[in-house]
């Protein structure tokens, strides 16, 4: 049987990267309008980027142009989040992945600090129970 | 998961935390193409959710749809929408249980009449009594018909419950017939698609859950959150299109460059499905990424509507349309593709949508 490198195979370059669909511009001009609002009114704006349609050249050059901030932060819940403020206070890019690793949701939330990051006070007080119940445990360890 | 535990409560009990929860939410409002203001909503509904009964019938078919959704089904975010609902059953999976599982099929029509949910793959054939294709001594029409009688709704997955597919196609030798020509007096949603994205089919038990209603349908019975535009209104390739920029044969400079592929018989301006933003393959990508043309699986008829590699018949109505509305919008003056259609859409959707935030309070 032939060898695999026997065969007349010609490689070409991979096709060159998709035209830009024209989407980055706009959503700029929609996350300023909502950063306004957010400054005048208080009043948070999601944007869902799944649902615009974007090629994989639109969505760098629209995280280029937002830029890094202050924050990086990863939530392991179900797979994991990336949290991220970009390099304009407010503006936050927002991954979610699930536990195979693949990108469930992208979302960029205009707000003071996302939702998601604060602690809700059903798992506050969950934690709490564990809390007491290890002191508890410890205890009778401490006294001997 | 206990039935008379709330979706929230059985989350909880498993350990998952409310930014998980949240998580969840998000991800499921995405993937229903609600509008992000929607989260709270789908967040407070699904915390009270309670779990339907699922019947999952299958008749002639491929299994390729029941692939599909359960390769969906992994321990993941999308994974859970099967947590929340009760799949009691279905007899592929269950064809080892034989009898029993019959047994169960008629427990769950006496036991939540007007409460459990048909999912049915395939279509049925009617021909020479439906001897055609038969499920314990049942034909498949009687099956279907005994089983949609005390349905809240019956979903059709794929293009053969939803149109008759490749059995109905020519000549179609068992008289094969979609699921609507037999149901008539229940709601029925198809889901075409050959196979049907799993993210749809997961959207629409999500869609059920959350409202406890069927989502907006189009004129072919087809939920408009997710066939409401065409691929070619959010193929990648839609710039080179507007440019006049075909690929003419498989091999050529076009075709390398990554041009339209509409004179390589592409479907895309008449067919209306999701894959061109959900992808297959975990997200990966979807046909027209790899350079063939689509072939249109989520319209009625797709299997005998011509050669898949001829040319539509151009222009089509709405391609003429697009193309008008291209040219007046600016298309060199860098309109977004498909930006606004979706926003108007998603306004249109929130609009008629009767659930708010405040009405969940109370
Ligand atoms: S004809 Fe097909 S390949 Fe060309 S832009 Fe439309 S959907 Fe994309
Ligand atoms: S590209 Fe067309 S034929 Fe292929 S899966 Fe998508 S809708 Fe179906």
């Amino acid at each position: 049987m032939a060898e695999l490198s026997e065969f007349p195979i010609e490689v070409h370059e991979a096709a060159s990267a998709p035209a830009s669909t024209q989407n980055v511009v706009p959503l700029l001009h929609e996350i300023r309008h909502a950063l306004t609002k957010l400054l005048q009114s208080d009043e948070s704006t999601t944007i869902d980027l799944l649902s615009i349609p974007m090629t994989d050249a639109d969505l760098q050059a629209l995280e280029e142009a937002l830029g890094n901030g202050e924050i990086d932060t990863t939530i392991t819940a179900l797979g994991t989040s990336r949290i991220r403020e970009t390099r304009y206070p407010g503006v936050w890019l927002i991954e979610h992945y699930n536990v195979a690793d693949s990108l469930m949701a992208k979302f960029i939330e205009v707000t003071r600090l996302p939702e998601i990051l604060k602690a809700d006070p059903r798992d506050i007080d969950a934690g709490l129970q564990r809390l007491s119940e290890q002191l508890s445990n410890n205890e009778p360890d401490e006294t001997d | 998961m206990p039935k008379d535990l709330t979706l929230g409560e059985h989350l909880r009990r498993q350990g998952i935390s409310r930014r998980g929860f949240l998580k969840f939410c998000a991800a499921t409002a995405s993937m229903m193409a609600m509008p992000p203001g929607m989260i709270p909503v789908v967040a407070a509904a699904l915390e009270k959710a309670r779990r339907p009964s699922v019947v999952y019938l299958s008749f002639q078919e491929c299994t390729g749809c029941l692939e599909s959704l359960t390769r969906s089904h992994s321990p993941s975010v999308e994974g859970l929408i099967f947590d929340a609902i009760s799949l009691d059953y279905q007899h592929t999976l269950q064809a080892c249980a034989g009898h029993f599982a019959e047994h169960i099929r008629e427990e769950i029509i006496k036991q939540h009449p007007g409460e459990y949910l048909v999912l049915v793959d395939g279509s049925i054939p009617l021909k020479d009594g439906g001897q055609y294709s038969t499920i314990a001594g049942m034909t498949n029409l009687a099956i279907l018909e005994e089983t949609a009688a005390h349905a809240a709704a019956v979903i059709s997955i794929g293009t053969c419950a939803s149109f008759g597919g490749i059995p109905k196609a020519h000549p179609n030798p068992t008289g094969a017939v979609p699921v609507t020509d037999i149901v008539k007096n229940k709601p029925v949603i198809n889901v075409p698609g050959c196979p049907p994205i799993p993210t749809v089919i997961t959207g629409v038990l999500a869609h059920y859950l959350t409202f406890g209603t069927i989502p907006e349908l189009d004129d072919f019975g087809r939920p408009l959150a997710f066939y409401g535009d065409t691929i070619h209104d959010r193929c990648y390739r839609r710039p080179f299109y507007d440019q006049g920029k075909f690929a003419k044969t498989f091999d050529d400079e076009g075709a390398r460059k990554g041009w339209c592929l509409f004179e390589l018989g592409c479907k895309g301006p008449t067919t209306y499905n999701a894959c061109a933003t959900t992808k297959w393959n975990q997200g990966t990508s979807f046909p027209i990424e790899s350079g063939h043309p689509c072939l249109g699986c989520s319209e009625p008829d797709f299997w005998d509507a011509g050669s898949f590699y001829e040319a539509l018949s151009a222009p089509a109505a709405d391609v003429s349309k697009w193309a008008g509305a291209a040219i007046a919008a600016g298309a060199v003056a860098g309109a977004g593709i498909g930006l606004k259609s979706m926003r108007k859409r998603k306004e249109a959707a929130q609009a008629h949508d009767p659930v708010t935030v405040d009405d969940l309070k109370t």
